[in-house]
């Protein structure tokens, strides 16, 4: 049996709301099936597994917030006994052979008694309870043990349900607190290059002509992975600083900052980015959008970035100085692709420039690994077609 | 134009319309006629009505019971007054086995018009052969309606309607009600259903529900807890059978809790059979088990202190529905 816990979906988060089981005991799993949603100040994330195999019991109640660690559910792996079936084998040690152990009450029979003795409810108040998708597990009784209507009125208007959506206010909470911590541990440096993206713009734009419209990649893709290979290269701003140290990543999980229409931002984070190719990045990211803007995300896409990227788009500003969200130990910053006057071979031309920065923390990495970084991005995006 | 009457003057005037009406209509039982009724009801009827109409019969309940139901066979729309419901015990054969049983047995060839109307319950100091409340063993019984008027408008109203049903009609009078005044609304139509339960008053924390003699109990333990800020709704059941469960059913649909207030003893008593009806019928509504207010079981005592302490008082039921509030 596997332990399945509450997961630590970013350094800030302490605890989460159960709001949906996806998978029901006697469930088959199989690796990075959604088991359950649970809410989270980044709202809705979906959580996924990491074994194959059975759903043997769920051990949290719909509405329970939990620490992370605690313990949702188990998992029979391949190959391992049912629990029932375990306790009815029969000892064999010293056993006269007549004496037939007694059959244990099916699991669901326990479950049952186990709920009845949690709470006494009025008929009335569970009615309303369940219409209101309250859990009765989770509605304090009154002194006399009992919950009736009484105890339904003085629960908050909000009923904890499952919401769909991002809370903004609990989000713009995790922001201030992750970005004060940031500030104040972080001693960030910032390295920044304007970059000539001209080869790289315009490989797109011949590509994508070649292209139905769905299928068409934005130019932050390449960018995204050319910052993924050249993070490859300096190995040193992938990874966590923890208990003092850092702690390379194995792969690049990279975050992208993506901003919400009504106000604050979320990193979900992509992994293995230096290996995707770009039309796979594309279709993830065009999900990841859809997906953020729903409030619906998933617990491996918001479990621990080892870096992140914040890319400002067309049409914005040229250059952002980001912070750092801890515990990773650099950011990217990327600015709008302009037209510019530029010097090619002594020549004045008009390019496309892109302003390139990131921002280090100056207790793990220098600025001179800062300029190796970006003069690696700077010749990924020269050959755009082995991207 | 409306005027206070006592329930013993609205038994009274209701008799002398029923005998003015119809000379069907005679009334028969122990003491009726030259001593005007066993409380009273009766003062003056013989005077106007003659011995033919108003009849003392011999104290043999089963006989003139017996004989009140022979009248009716026999086309007349007899009274018959039983002096109290202790004694109605001695005419149960001929009420349970005959008048309930005729329509039934003939083929629907026979009906019984009897109206038998008793004093029931406790509250006069009459000790344990003349005070207790039996309406549930009638209740229980198919082929009889069972009433028991609280208000004076029913006193008033429900005997004129009982000589018009074709079947036998038990009228329980409790014998704390007759010196009580009441409102009689002489511009409209006096009469009043047999059926159908009437809320008293309104509310819309607790259903307590109640018939006869208590009724006037029940309201005053809900003037009180008016004023602790508890809304009762109070409910005369005015008919004992056939139960009006929809009004019941609506009214603890809409407080979550009952409280039933019923004189009898508690073991196989209405209070019993109501309480059954709302877990039939209301189950998921309630937010408390339904409580029963009901006299201890012992035979009712007679010295005063005593027949108080066995019979629902007011603090019992405020007591009752405090704990369905969980206060």
């Amino acid at each position: 049996m596997t332990d399945f816990r509450m997961p630590s979906l970013g350094a800030d988060m302490d605890e989460g709301t159960l709001v949906e089981w996806l998978k029901h005991p006697g469930d088959l799993l199989r690796r990075g099936d959604i088991i359950a949603v649970v809410e989270t100040q980044k709202g809705a994330i979906e959580i996924e597994v990491f074994h194959d195999g059975v759903l043997e019991q769920t051990h949290a109640a719909l509405g329970a917030t939990l620490p992370v660690g605690s313990l949702l559910a188990t998992i029979r792996m391949p190959g391992e006994v049912p629990a029932e079936q375990v306790s009815a084998v029969p000892e064999p040690i010293l056993q006269p052979a007549a004496a037939v152990p007694p059959q244990p009450l099916p699991s669901q029979a326990k479950v049952s008694i186990d709920v009845l003795g949690q709470f006494r409810i009025t008929p009335v108040a569970r009615i309303i309870a369940a219409r209101s998708g309250i859990d009765p597990g989770h509605i304090l009784p009154g002194s006399d043990g009992i919950i009736g209507l009484r105890e339904i009125a003085q629960l908050p208007q909000q009923p904890p349900k499952h919401r769909i959506g991002i809370d903004l206010d609990e989000m713009r909470k995790a922001i201030a607190a992750a970005m004060a911590r940031s500030k104040r541990e972080i001693p960030h440096y910032y390295v920044g290059s304007a970059l000539d993206v001209t080869v790289m713009s315009d490989w797109l734009s011949s590509e994508n002509a070649k292209r139905p419209v769905p299928e068409r990649i934005l130019s932050a893709v390449p960018i995204i992975k050319a910052c993924a290979l050249a993070l490859r290269k300096v190995p040193e701003f992938n990874g966590h600083f923890t208990d003092g140290r850092f702690l390379p990543g194995q792969t690049i999980k990279m975050g992208i900052g993506i901003a919400l229409r009504g106000g604050g931002l979320i990193a979900p984070a992509i992994d293995m980015m230096e290996m995707l190719p770009l039309d796979d990045i594309m279709r993830r990211l065009t999900d990841l959008v859809a997906r953020v803007r729903g409030g619906r995300l998933r617990s491996s896409e918001l479990s621990e970035a080892t870096v992140t990227i914040s890319n400002l788009g067309d049409d914005s500003a040229d250059m952002v100085l980001p912070i750092i969200y801890p515990p990773q130990v650099a950011i990217i910053g990327v600015g709008q692709i302009a037209v510019r006057p530029w010097v090619v071979d002594g020549r004045l031309e008009p390019r496309k420039i892109a302003t390139f920065t990131l921002a280090g923390d100056h207790r793990v990495n220098d600025g001179r690994l800062a300029l190796r970084f970006l003069k690696a991005v700077e010749q990924y995006l020269k050959k755009p077609e082995a991207l | 134009m409306s005027r206070r009457i006592t329930y013993r003057e609205a038994i009274r005037e209701a008799l002398q319309e029923a005998l003015r009406r119809d000379p069907r209509v005679f009334l028969m039982g122990e003491d009726v006629g030259r001593y005007g009724g066993a409380y009273g009801c009766s003062k003056g009827l013989l005077t106007e009505f003659g011995e033919a109409r108003i009849r003392d019969t011999p104290l043999s309940e089963a006989g003139f019971t017996g004989a009140g139901i022979g009248a009716a066979l026999g086309g007349m729309r007899p009274i018959v007054e039983i002096m109290t419901v202790n004694f109605s015990l001695l005419a149960l054969d001929q009420i349970v086995n005959t008048a309930a049983t005729l329509r039934h047995m003939s083929g629907g060839q026979f009906s019984v018009p009897v109206v038998i109307r008793m004093a029931t319950g406790a509250g006069r100091q009459l000790a344990a052969q003349h005070s207790h409340s039996f309406e549930n063993w009638y209740a229980h019984v198919p082929g009889i309606k069972v009433v028991a008027p609280a208000t004076v408008a029913d006193a008033r109203g429900m005997l004129w309607t009982a000589l018009e049903d074709p079947d036998p009609v038990i009228i329980f009078e409790h014998a704390t009600l007759y010196n009580d005044e009441g409102e009689i609304e002489d511009s409209g139509p006096l009469a009043q259903p047999l059926e159908g339960a009437a809320i008293r008053r309104a509310g819309s924390d607790v259903s307590l529900i109640t018939y006869g003699g208590s009724l006037k109990k029940v309201l005053a333990a809900a003037d009180e807890l008016a004023r602790e800020g508890i809304a009762c709704e109070v409910i005369d059941l005015r008919s004992l059978r056939p139960l009006d469960d929809k009004t019941i059913a609506a009214s603890v649909a809409r407080t979550h809790r009952a409280v039933i207030v019923d004189e009898g003893w508690r073991s196989g008593s209405l209070a019993a059979e109501i309480s059954a009806r709302i877990m039939e019928t209301a189950f998921f509504d309630l937010d408390w088990p339904v409580e029963r207010v009901c006299s201890a079981e012992v035979p009712i005592p007679y010295p005063r202190h005593l027949e108080i302490a066995a019979t629902p008082q007011v603090p019992n039921i405020i007591a009752a529905v405090k704990r369905a509030l969980r206060r």
